[in-house]
Order: C-alpha cells, then structure tokens, then sequence
C-alpha cells in the first residue's frame, strides 16, 4: 500500500517544468480500486483527519490481505481539504481527474454538504465519470432530507436519529425534571437545541426546560459564566452537541464549580476529548454512539478486541470512527460483489437496501433516503469500566443501553431522483 | 438576581485578568518598540506546552519559573536574528514578520509535541475549593491566577517607572539616538524588552495551560481578543491595559447571561415587534462580537484608547 | 507616451490574454483549469488589495469582508434568476458582486478611512471579527454554517453557453481578469491613483498640499472593495459554494500574503504573487503535510531579506539591463546556485523527517525524496541533513556577500554612465 508522499521530487520537476499540472489519467486504475479520503490533514483538525486515513489504511490493508474486491486490490488516496468546503470541490475535480469513483469525507456537515452538491452537480455534467459520496460522519439532518441525492451514502446516525435515541433515554429516567441545553452557535447544535426541546415536550411533558443557551463555536475559553447559569437553573441533566474544546472545557468548568449533573453529548468519544475532559467528568457524561471499545468485550468479540489492540498499539489512540469505517468499507465490498463490477451506478443500486452483520448486531442502508440504520448505545465514561480505559484517563466506557436499529430510525422526507438503470 | 450578579462578576473578573496577563506583555513592546507583535499568542502557547514538557520533571513551580524563561530566550532569538533585521523597513514590515511568525511558532508546537491536546493538569496542591458561593465552588487555582495577575501588574509597573532599567528603556523609544550616545546599547535594549514581553506572555501560558486547555488551537483562539484588550486600554499603557482587561472580561461574561433580545425587550414595554428578525435574537449570542465593536468605536471615537499616549 | 512604449505597453497585456488563452491546451487536466480560474480569481483579488496596500499606504486585515460579501450576493442573484424571480445573464453576474463589494465598502469605508496606519488596520481586524462572527446569526444570508449554494448553469447567458463545464468558467473567468486588471492599471493612471500614492508616501505632505487624505483614502478603500467584489462573484460562479470562512482572517491573512510575497511597489507583484500562492496552497499540501510552516519561512523570510516581493526583485535588474550590465551579475548568481540548493535540500530534508517522525503512520518506513529513500529514524539522515543545511547556510552567507559587492560595482557603473534612476 502506497501513501502519497512524493513531497518535493515532484514540486521541483513542476517548477522547472510546468507540465506538473497535468496529472495522471485513469489508466491505472483498472486493477485498484481508489477511494478518495477527502478530510483535513493540516490545521486544527488534521489529528482527527490523520487517524481517519489510518483507519482507512488498515481497513485495507485488511480487505486486500483477504483477497481484495472482485480480484482487485483497494486503495486508499488522501486528500487534504484543510477543513474547507471549496477546497473539497476542488479535491473532487482532482479526485475526478485520477478516474476516483468513490470518494469518502466525514469532518465537518459544512463539507459534507458541498460535497453532496458538488457530486450531484459533477454527475450530471459528466455522466461517464460518475463518483459516490459515502459520507461517514457528517451528521446534519439535511444530508438525508431535502438536500438527498442518489449517489450519496451515510455511515453514520444522523443528528435527528441520536436526538430520538437520547430523548427516549431521557423520558425513561424518572428523575430528570429538569433538562438545560447548550450548544454550540451553529446549524449543528441550533437543531440539537430545536430538536431537543421539540422531542422531550413530546415525550416528557413534565420535563422543565431550564435553559437553552446557543454559544460561539471554538470561541469560548472560560465556561464558568455558562456553569453558573446551568448550576442556577438547578437543571438534572444537560444535553449538548458541543464537540473538542468546547465539550472538554465545560465539563472541566462545571467539575471546578462541583456542578453535579449528567451530561449527554454526541461526542464525548471523540478522540482527544476524553483526555481533555479527564477526571472532571467520571460518571457525569454519557454519549451516544454505535460503537466504543468496551462494547468488543460486552459482546465477547475477540476478532473486535484483537483489531482495537492491534490499531491502538500501531496508531495510538483509537479513533472512535473506526468501526464505521469498517463497516463503510464492508459494506462497498458486498455491494460491489453483489454487483458484480465496480460502476458507480450499479454499486449504488446494490448498496440500496443492503444488510450486513457487524459484531454490534444487523445494519441495513435505507433505501429511501441512503442513511444507514444501525445499532446505537448511550454509554457513561466511568470507574466501572470493563477492559478499555479512554486515552489513558483511568475512567473507560461504559455501556448502559442498546437500542436496536430500528428503533433508531426517524421518518425522512427525502425524494431522490434516480438515475435510469442502463 | 443577585446570585447571578455576584457570579458574572467573580468569573468576569477572573477571566479579565488573564487577558491582562496575555495583554500586558503585548502592550509593552508595543509601548517601548512600537511593534505591534501578532505572534504574542504564539508566545503564549508555547508557554504552555513547556510548563507540560518542564512539569513533568520539575513539578508546576519549577515549570512556574522556568517556562517563562526559555519562552523569553525564544523570544530574544528570534528578535535578535529576525526582527532586528526588519525594524529597517518600517513599522508595516515589523507587523508583517510577526504575522508569518504565527505560521512558524503554531506548527513547530505541531512538529514537537503533536496535534492532540495534552496533559497539563493543575498541580495537587491548588487543586481544592477555596470557598463556596450560592453552592457553586470557588477553585482555589483561580484565586492563584488573580494573585499572580495583579502581582505581575505591580512589578511591571515598578520595574517601569521605579528603576534605572526601566527609564532607559522609556528613553530609547522615543530618543533612540540620544541613549546610544550616551553609551547604551540600544538594539539590545530592545532585544531585552522583547524578551521581557514574551516572557510575560509565556508566564501567561503557564497560568492558563492547565486551567484551559493545552493544545495547538489555543494561540488562534486567544490572539484577536488580546488584540482587542489592547487597544481598548492604548497601545502602550499598562494602566490601560489592565482596565481594559477588567472591561472586557466583565462585559463578556455578562453578556453570556443576557438570555433576552431586543424584541423581549421591546415586548417589555410592550411594543411587538421584530421576533422574528435579527431583533429577535438573544443577545448572549453576540456576547463574543461586542468586544470587537467596542475596539471599532474606540477606534473612531477616540483612537488612542482609554489611557494610551500615543497618537497612532 | 511615445508610440514605441504604448506599443510596448499593449504587447504586454496581448501577451497576457494569449497565455490566458493557451493555458487550457498545455495544462488539460479537469483539476488544472479549476487551479487557474482560480489564480485568475486571486489575481483580481491581490490587485484590489494592492489598491489598499501598496497604493495607499493602507494595511487592511479585513479585505475578504467585500470579497466573501460579493460573492454571497452573486449566489443570491443566481439563486434569484434559478427562481424565476430575476433576469440577469451569468456573464454579468460578477458586476453584482462588484456591487456588493461597492456597497459595503462604501459603508465600512465611511467609519474606517478617518484615520491611517495601525488604527486603520485594527478597525478592518474588528469588522473583519465582526462580520463572520455575525454569519451564524443571520443565517438568511450567510445559510448558516453549510453556506449557500446556486447552480450556475442558469439558461440566462449571452453568449450560448451553459457554463456547466469548468473550461467555459475558466474562460469567463479569464475575460474579467483582463478587463478587470486593466481598469485597475488605469486607475492608478488617474489623478485619485496619484495622488493615493502621495498620501501613502506622505501623509503630512499631501494635506499640505490641499488633498483631503481621508477622501482620498475613503474614494480608494471603496473602489478597491469593487474589485474585490467581481472577485468575489467570480468565485462564487466557480464553486457554486460560499461559506463564512470566506469572509473570515484566514481568506484575509491569504491575500495579505499574496499580494507581499508578489510585491507591493510594482503593479504586477499581485499578479504573481496569486498565481504562485494559489498553486502552493493547492498543490503543496498534496505533497507535504508541512505545507504551512514552508508558508510561514517563506513569508518571515521575504520580509526580512526580499521586502520588496518578487516583483520588486524582477525590476531592480529593469536599469542594469538597459545600462547593458546585467552580464555582470551572471556569475555571482551562478555561484548562488549550488549554495540555495544545499540549504533548500536541507532545510526540507529537516523539516519533511520532522513532520514524518511527529506525525506519521509508521515512522520508520522511509521517505521519498529527492529521488531517495530517507529513513526519518536513523541518526544518519539526520547528521547528513543538518550537515547539508549548515553548508548551505555558510556557503549562502558566503555568496551573498559577493552578490552584495557585485551589485555595488554595477550601481557604481551606472551612476558613471549617468543612467542610475
């Protein structure tokens, strides 16, 4: 497996002679099967970007060590968008010009949202040289809503769907009374808040909501001002989308204030968060996930438990989006197999509807909307833990419920336009 | 009503004098070199990450004493083989070269010490709550932070006006001509204060490495708000400085509390209208923004600040 | 102007719109014309933004405020005209970012231009703050945090085309980068170009003189905030895709950077200063992930060494060829060869092991570099690139010195020959 560091010899052939802009066409690609990683590899975010390409990489490696796809070897080709959209379109002009089919992204729903756009937009003006998007974590709603396209495929539960799944949670518990909301000030965490308020009115018409507080993303050092308004409010439990820096230094600002709630996040799992939250935040924060690393034990996986060891020993930390990586890459390989070729748009038609087994139980791709439906676990980082602990804190994961697939599903509105079978 | 006062205003002024700490440094070199440093909050990263590198073999006071140190002596390098050689091409190229320094100090932080936060933590023995308040506890590490703010406000302070050092270093700014005459080297007077003013910025990242967070993103999160603080207070003022902080920490955290718009406002006094426009917005939402809007005002209103003396 | 420099002159920008125009057939890949439209983009934009710096004297952190704003409003129009509800061919559509970029630099202008210096810088940085930071509130506009997308293939053209695909953009593109840098070039022609560059040189001297500086500077500042507008529309058409980033420090950081990596002092710095920053941005992260700190070195070192750009280079050897010196400096630049190799060899060995060790896989699997596989764990690679970059240094220190004594001779011959400007 190749990795594309061909750094300076080639930037030193482009400045004496210009033809480096040209770059390579698809002859190559008939005995590889490409998929571009578009993610950031440089700036603030590239850590998590770094590990995707890992993830990816050792997937497969893993695919072609037991043969490849239809004979082929797979490889993996990372493209660094540096967090922006436009230069994600630009990936996939670049990623179109290699002869790239299937592209893959997953930092950020601002990307993933150009991208959908983009890739729509690029396989209508060339039909020969269609691409798939398979999104893998970029969780806005709107992605399998109105902004739904045939040739994109999403890996992971979206925002709606962890909405449902917490709430439901949360209505179960007798004694949350009061519920404050904090999020970051951005189409993300404004629809948690929507959501949130909407969804436990319906269930918990008891539940008082105490605060709903929309704060800059990135922005804020000091949560104290924000721990005091929820430690007033006398709230039981707080929900929040915040992720990074912003999940981490709340729950450290509310352990220094001995604020004593749960908290339920969406990315508590996230890598560097829970070495960033630390102490502050045993037994308080829950998240909800389809996957954590005590969940291989929970379930008497050793094939799971084998892989997590064998990644954290190579790559440490375990990047949370791993299992949905290896379920993203299993499922393109049956539908591909199923097949029988590696067109787009037969692909697509088999991987609508398409079932697999995880260790973590059934998962099915939704035909109707492309969003996959799986398996989700609300977890609490804890003492208790039962083999793993989280980036070396002392404090693991532990599980306190699973929800079945289907009943994580949420209705979509989505009315895609096919494309006529050829 | 009153809980809520009495907390916006201890965290208010909490969170203003550790802008103080990051200002104060930048409003010095400003003051005595006029070079208006954009890498300060690179400075002050770097503190962090070596208070976490220092702390893991000296203990928090050894890297309280040392960090600041060799974050000054990065400082004095890069003065005395970078900036020394552009102070010739005018005041734009100085902010210029601090400007590509940003780039140069946030990745090497990258290359040395990785792109995952790390484990700065808050030494055990300030670790306990000081006090409790309305049941919400007072950490014993934040009142450190405000002795150690206004502890390095009085000795900033004497060090300027009391001592020989000090009116030197005034003389030469405005008269460097005359004070090399009389014997001083003035391009190593200004290595020194560049030094000092780093080194300052680096104390503050020693303080708030592990009261925040130590990671790569800090420098980027913390670099324009010290800007503002600044040159609220005027450029070249510690007086200044140190009020503006205090300004800027409070409105900012009271901001946070305010969870009404002008429409609920407006409803107050019984006039519906705008809801569903901008005026419908909570105006905690715009909490970050306000110190900007404060800067521009100034800046049209009276463009040497609260207490600067310089005419910009 | 005698007929021979007019002639002159307009070989230049007929060269350009040749190269303009045979660009596509030496670079064909899809990815290479989205690289040049976009350097056509960024020259508009650099050579708005030398109207602020170079031309006036006037260090604005804000600039990509009338650049993404421009752009937001071409996006609207679009969606407007895809609705039904406007009629406006795309061709023209970058004149509503014009508009736009007028429009907010007339209003930011008005409270901005009072005063110069670094009180006018800190006011762009506030707005600048301001603007994006707004950007989620007012998600009408900005669409939030996903932006606002358009199809640009709107059947309202004049000429018939659909402007689907991306060589009809990167020729659309191409014209108003003629048209566009050209009204620029006349404008510093005109008496507000001059006398901008009167109030840059000398405040003092200007008002002195009987120019309003703050007319002067507001008239410019707005002007520029057009330009900056048509490229923010032309941007807007390639990628059918704005976002608040677009307004934000960074975009206005990059341009600052591109347009003083050209050259502040020369009408065509801008001009190369975008065409090489925007390949570097694009093209140097796919080959290291050190894309930035080569950006920054880069950057502090033009500043200390080659404040005047590239451009500012290139014409300082304008007089000696025409004194029919320039044979003399062939030598010392010759011997500078082997010295910048070694250190940039070097300097990027160090750097690339650095990252590699730091950052990568699997750090003991070697690198490829200058056609060699470099193990970033091995004490070796390490003596040898440190050895490597410290001969460069000694040996750069080394020629410079000659370069430096050279040019002495040769500015002594000119100013014997009587024709040193």
């Amino acid at each position: 497996m190749k990795y594309r560091l061909h750094l300076l010899t080639r930037a030193a052939i482009a400045l004496a002679v210009s033809m480096a802009f040209a770059s390579t066409t698809a002859l190559a690609a008939k005995d590889t099967i490409k998929i571009g990683l578009i993610d950031p590899l440089s700036g603030p975010f590239a850590n998590i970007g770094d590990l995707g390409v890992k993830g990816f990489t050792s997937i497969a490696d893993h695919i072609n060590e037991e043969g490849g796809i239809l004979g082929k070897e797979v490889e993996i080709v990372p493209f660094d968008n540096k967090g922006s959209a436009q230069e994600s379109l630009q990936n996939l002009q670049e990623a179109a010009d290699e002869g790239i089919q299937y592209i893959t992204q997953g930092l950020g729903s601002n990307v993933g949202n150009a991208l959908v756009d983009g890739v729509e937009k690029h396989n209508r003006r060339n039909p020969d040289k269609r691409i798939i998007y398979l999104n893998f974590a970029a969780v806005d709603p709107a992605l399998t809503n109105e902004k739904c396209s045939f040739w994109h495929f999403r890996f992971d539960a979206n925002s709606a769907m962890k909405m449902k799944v917490i709430t439901d949670y949360m209505a179960d518990q007798e004694q949350i009374k009061k519920v404050f909301l904090i999020n970051q000030d951005y189409s993300h965490g404004q629809f948690i808040s929507k959501a949130g308020k909407e969804l436990l009115a319906e269930k918990r018409p008891d539940i008082e909501i105490v605060g709903d507080v929309l704060h800059p993303l990135g922005k804020v050092k000091d949560f104290s001002p924000y721990i005091s308004q929820i430690k007033s409010s006398g709230a039981d439990a707080v929900i929040t989308g915040n992720w990074g820096n912003d999940l981490a230094l709340l729950v450290k600002a509310g352990a220094q204030a001995g604020l004593d709630v749960n908290y339920y996040t969406y990315y508590g799992s996230l890598v560097g968060t829970p070495r960033g939250i630390g102490e502050a935040g045993k037994g308080k924060v829950k998240t909800i996930t389809e996957y954590q690393e005590n969940l291989a034990v929970t379930k008497n996986l050793s094939d799971l438990q084998e892989f997590q060891e064998n990644f954290e020993e190579k790559y440490a930390p375990l990047e949370f989006n791993v299992l949905r990586t290896k379920t993203e890459m299993e499922m393109l390989a049956k539908a591909m197999e199923k097949a029988g070729t590696t067109d787009p748009l037969e692909v697509a038609y088999a991987m609508e509807g398409m079932t697999l087994e995880t260790g973590l139980g059934k998962v099915t791709m939704r035909a109707k909307d492309h969003q996959m439906l799986q398996p989700l676990f609300i977890s609490t980082l804890s003492e208790d833990y039962e083999k793993y602990d989280a980036e070396g804190t002392g404090l693991g994961w532990k599980t306190n419920i699973e929800i079945p697939a289907d009943e994580t599903a949420v209705p979509s509105s989505c009315d895609m336009e096919r494309p006529p079978r050829s | 009503m009153l809980e809520s006062f009495i907390f916006s205003l201890l965290n208010g002024v909490l969170y203003g004098m550790l802008l103080f700490m990051l200002a104060s440094g930048l409003t010095l070199i400003f003051g005595m070199m006029g070079v208006l440093n954009f890498a300060h909050a690179s400075f002050y990263m770097l503190g962090a990450y070596c208070a976490y590198s220092i702390s893991q073999y000296a203990g928090f006071w050894g890297a309280l004493v040392l960090a600041p140190i060799v974050v000054g002596l990065v400082g004095a390098l890069t003065e005395r083989f970078g900036l020394r050689n552009v102070h010739k091409h005018g005041h734009v190229a100085e902010l210029l070269f601090t400007f590509g320094l940003v780039y140069v100090i946030d990745e090497l932080v990258v290359l040395l010490w990785g792109r995952v936060p790390v484990d700065y933590n808050i030494p055990g023995i300030l670790d306990f709550t000081l006090f409790s308040i309305y049941g919400s506890d007072f950490p014993a590490y934040r009142g450190f932070i405000l002795l150690v703010a206004i502890a390095m406000f009085g000795a900033i302070y004497v060090l300027l006006v009391r001592t020989r050092v000090g009116m030197i270093i005034r003389a030469s700014l405005s008269h460097p001509d005359m004070v090399g005459a009389l014997g001083h080297n003035v391009p190593r007077i200004f290595t020194l204060v560049f030094a000092f003013g780093t080194g300052l910025a680096g104390l503050a990242g020693v303080m708030a490495g592990n009261y925040f967070i130590t990671e790569p993103g800090m420098a980027y999160a913390m670099g324009p708000i010290v800007f503002v603080v600044v040159i609220f207070g005027g450029l070249g003022s510690l007086g200044g400085a140190f009020v503006a902080s205090l300004i800027i920490g409070l409105v900012t955290t009271f901001a946070v509390g305010m969870n009404y718009s002008i429409a609920d406002l407006l409803a107050g006094m019984g006039i519906t209208f705008g809801q569903d426009s901008v005026l419908g917005v909570d105006l905690s939402r715009f909490g970050l923004m306000l110190p900007y809007l404060m800067m521009v005002l100034i800046l049209i209103v009276r463009p040497r600040g609260l207490m600067g003396a310089r005419e910009s | 102007m005698s007929s021979n420099a007019l002639l002159r002159q307009m070989a230049v920008w007929i060269t350009a719109i040749i190269v303009i125009v045979m660009m596509p057939y030496v670079f064909t890949s899809g990815s290479s014309i989205s690289m040049m439209s976009q350097m056509g983009i960024f020259i508009i934009f650099a050579l708005s933004y030398n109207m602020l710096l170079g031309e006036a004297g006037m260090l604005s952190f804000g600039h990509a405020v009338y650049f993404g704003l421009g752009g937001y409003l071409t996006l609207h129009a679009i969606n407007a005209v895809n609705d039904g509800t406007l009629w406006f061919p795309l061709e023209l559509m970058p004149l509503v970012g014009g508009a736009g970029g007028l429009f907010f630099g007339i209003v930011f202008g008005s409270v901005s231009t009072r005063r110069g210096g670094v009180t006018f810088a800190m006011i762009t940085l506030g707005i600048g703050v301001m603007v994006e930071s707004s950007a989620p509130i007012f998600t009408d506009f900005f669409g939030g945090e996903s932006g606002v997308t358009a199809n640009r293939v709107t059947d309202a053209t004049l000429l018939p085309f659909s402007y689907g695909p991306t060589i009809q953009v990167y020729y659309l593109i191409g014209v108003w980068t003629v048209i566009a840098a050209f009204a620029m070039y006349l404008l510093t022609r005109t008496p507000l170009g001059r006398i901008s560059n009167a109030v840059r040189d000398n405040p003092e001297r200007a008002q002195f003189v009987g120019y309003n500086t703050t007319m002067t500077r507001f008239f410019q500042f707005s002007l520029s905030g057009f330009f900056a507008g048509i490229a923010g529309g032309l941007f807007a058409i390639l990628f059918e895709i704005m976002t608040a980033a677009n307004v934000g420090l960074i975009q206005s950081g990059s341009v600052l950077l591109m347009t003083f990596i050209g050259g502040l002092g020369v009408f065509f710095g801008p001009i190369i200063g975008a065409v090489l920053v925007t390949y570097m941005q694009i093209a140097l992260s796919g080959f290291s992930d050190g894309w930035i700190l080569y950006f920054g070195l880069l950057f502090v070192l033009m500043v200390m060494f080659v404040p005047q750009g590239i451009a500012g280079v290139i014409v300082q050897h304008f007089a000696p060829w025409r004194a029919g010196l320039l044979h003399r400096m062939i030598v010392p630049y010759t011997l500078a060869v082997v010295p910048a190799l070694l250190t940039f060899v070097g300097l990027v060995a160090i750097i690339e092991m650095g990252y590699h060790l730091s950052l990568s896989y699997d750090p003991s699997q070697p690198i490829d570099l200058f056609y060699m596989e470099i193990t970033a764990t091995s004490y070796g690679s390490w003596a040898v690139a440190l050895l490597v970059f410290g001969a460069g240094i000694a040996s750069v220190k080394w020629v410079t010195q000659r370069i430096g004594s050279r040019w002495g001779d040769v500015n002594q011959a000119m100013d014997a020959q009587g024709r040193r400007q």
